[in-house]
């Protein structure tokens, strides 16, 4: 019983890095319909702007070292969502109609960005280190839940109950998903797409400078972070169906259970594979996703 | 038709006589990047001939170099079991390594597995209407798996090392000279067999469909014509010249480990044939060359710059040249042309006239 609830934990913490990672993606590829490779980057960005915070802290600050993490998780956001915003108003913006080349392009930016990350901070992994507040965990009936997965988890139902929040009950959100369901009739409308465009690229990219901020509460960061998780955020998004939030949330902790209870009963290489193979055999019964907004066009 | 290209049987000629003219390192990094123009050529087919962007290449390439790879480890080894297995426990050759014991199942598998893998991912995404991006980023997650699984396998693929260490193909040292001019030729036939048969291909029937494929599916889906088809043909197709391309890069360069196949490698793929020109086959392979040129002479002299050089030339080719150097040449050659045109007009007008009497 314990063993079933502690991967059961495991999992649904997996889940919600995945989802973290992910649903920044599923805001720019829902509603632009544009491959970000760079997101995997903009996680990175997320990740060091917190190392700074920290060491700024240290050195300026050392007594007030234990509250460092709550200033940067705002830094964070907004220091992605500016790199976002500007990616998006110099490159993203003349590729709208062409996804496979805003797929190229973008995985050029994240180049850059690595290497840029590798000359200023340094090719080997930085640690940051976690808050005290942070350390330990609570024990229920033997078992230990660290305060950190917790921590992570509720970061992520409350950035996902804000984003919910914000895309339904907020002007700026209405907008956002009339763009992301009919473009040309909103624009007919009087909506601004490319402003509408614009901050929700920055929107989503600040999602990945959170994701970046909770990943350093789990382990080392480096400048191919980023690679290391696009490829598992986008099939978070492929499975969870494109265009609603609730599909990444699905998409995110489905991976996330198969994933731990796989790897728990065979190794850690199988349950990739094994993960992989299942999404492919999902994808046979439902080719759109898990949740995916219903339309009558072709293409 | 010798008349009208050339500039191809040039081409082509250069890279028969390079054994006269360059040095033996040269030679052999020049064998190694018409490697990569094999695999330039399959994706030129299936990106710029039917719009399906895979992003998994390196692992069609990985597959048929392991396969070529293996034969040659057992080679090496002389009927013992090879060193890493050694190394890692191992007491008695795994199953699936005996059949590579004969070098014509090992060249055949080359091709058979790459083709075979290819086929099933294929064929289960586009009978379902999976395109465009989803299966660019289904493809890359290919790549995933297949890293993991060959780097978490050390016993049998020799992990994160790969396979190396060779001696002989067939009896024949792979490190004497001859041996590595024969290859070379051989490399070069096959790369002018695959383009001839890939030119052939895209101007028939078949190939128009495929450019049918990439312009609009559905269109094509309403002509009767079923585009699954077509696309897992072609697909696998690619795959089979990169299965090519894996087993004569080993036997050249006498190396593959799963860096090789990985995401990185796999979306650089992609990019020679940006560069080239991704609708045209002599493109694909200029630009594998090209790029490649670009890129032992960046990681050679300033190995900081080159993923920043590679960066930008991502955003360069995709913003400012979609076509590649091959649209470059061919806009040139248009502009010649309508000056010629241009001054011809006036007096083909007349003769236009005079023949409608």
């Amino acid at each position: 019983m314990s063993v079933f609830v502690t991967q059961l934990f495991n999992g649904l913490s997996l889940g919600s890095i995945m989802l973290f990672i992910a649903i920044g993606l599923a805001i720019t590829f829902g509603l632009m319909g544009v491959i970000n490779m760079a997101h995997g980057e903009l996680i990175m960005v997320g990740a060091y702007a917190t190392y700074v915070v920290q060491q700024f802290f240290a050195q300026y600050a050392p007594q007030s070292m234990d509250y460092y993490y709550i200033i940067a998780i705002p830094v964070s956001f907004f220091v992605s969502a500016l790199l976002g915003l500007g990616l998006e108003k110099s490159l993203i913006r003349h590729l709208y109609h062409r996804p496979l080349d805003s797929l190229l392009a973008t995985w050029g930016v994240s180049l850059i960005l690595q290497q840029m990350a590798r000359t200023i901070f340094g090719a080997p992994n930085v640690a940051v280190l976690p808050p005290e507040w942070l350390d330990g965990g609570v024990r229920v009936a033997g078992m230990v839940f660290p305060y950190k997965r917790l921590f992570i988890l509720a970061f992520v139902a409350v950035s996902i109950f804000v984003l919910y929040m914000y895309l339904n009950k907020t002007a700026a959100g209405r907008r956002i998903r009339a763009v992301t369901l009919n473009r040309d009739m909103a624009a007919c409308l009087g909506i601004s797409t490319q402003k509408v465009d614009a901050y929700a690229f920055a929107i989503g990219s600040g999602f990945a400078g959170l994701a970046g901020c909770a990943l350093t509460l789990i382990g080392p960061i480096g400048p191919t972070i980023g690679t290391y998780y696009i490829v598992d955020a986008f099939m978070v998004v492929i499975l969870g169906g494109v265009g609603k939030v609730i599909g990444t949330v699905l998409g995110a902790f489905g991976i996330g259970l198969i994933g731990t209870l796989t790897e728990y009963s065979t190794s850690a290489t199988m349950a990739k594979v094994i993960t992989f193979a299942l999404i492919i055999v999902f994808l046979q019964w439902k080719p759109s996703g898990l949740v995916s907004m219903k339309t009558r066009s072709l293409d | 038709m010798i008349k009208k290209n050339w500039m191809y049987w040039l081409f082509f000629l250069a890279l028969f006589l390079a054994p006269f003219y360059l040095t033996e390192f040269r030679l052999s990094l020049l064998g190694k990047f018409l490697c990569f123009a094999m695999i330039a050529i399959g994706i030129s087919l299936i990106w710029g001939y039917t719009g399906i962007l895979s992003l998994g290449h390196g692992v069609y390439f990985g597959l048929g170099a392991y396969c070529m790879a293996m034969y040659l480890k057992l080679e090496a080894s002389g009927g013992r079991l090879p060193d890493f297995m050694e190394w890692s426990g191992v007491n008695k050759l795994p199953w699936f390594w005996k059949p590579f014991e004969q070098p014509v199942i090992a060249i055949s598998s080359a091709i058979i597995v790459p083709v075979l893998l290819a086929m099933f991912l294929s064929y289960f995404t586009f009978r379902n209407r999976i395109k465009g991006v989803y299966f660019s980023l289904l493809s890359q997650a290919i790549v995933v798996v297949f890293v993991t699984l060959f780097i978490g396998k050390q016993e049998w693929t020799g992990g994160t090392n790969g396979l190396t260490n060779f001696s002989t193909v067939f009896g024949f040292s792979l490190s004497s000279p001859l041996t590595q001019i024969v290859l070379y030729l051989l490399t070069v036939v096959l790369l002018l067999s695959m383009f001839l048969f890939s030119r052939w291909l895209t101007r028939s029937r078949f190939g128009r469909v495929l450019v049918a494929i990439r312009d609009s599916e559905n269109r094509v889906r309403f002509l009767g014509f079923n585009p699954t088809t077509y696309k897992v043909f072609v697909y696998s197709l690619s795959a089979a010249f990169a299965g090519i391309a894996g087993a004569m890069f080993v036997l050249q360069v006498g190396l593959i480990s799963p860096a090789m196949m990985g995401i990185i490698p796999s979306i650089e793929m992609v990019l020679w044939v940006a560069v080239g020109g991704r609708s045209s086959l002599i493109g694909a392979i200029i630009g594998a060359i090209v790029t490649n040129g670009a890129k032992s002479f960046f990681s050679e002299n300033y190995p900081d710059i080159w993923l920043l050089f590679l960066g930008g030339l991502f955003i360069a080719v995709v913003l400012f040249l979609p076509n590649g150097l091959a649209g470059v040449y061919q806009s040139v050659k248009q502009r010649k042309k309508q000056g010629e045109v241009r001054a011809n007009e006036a007096s083909s007008h007349v003769l236009q006239r005079v023949s409608r009497f």
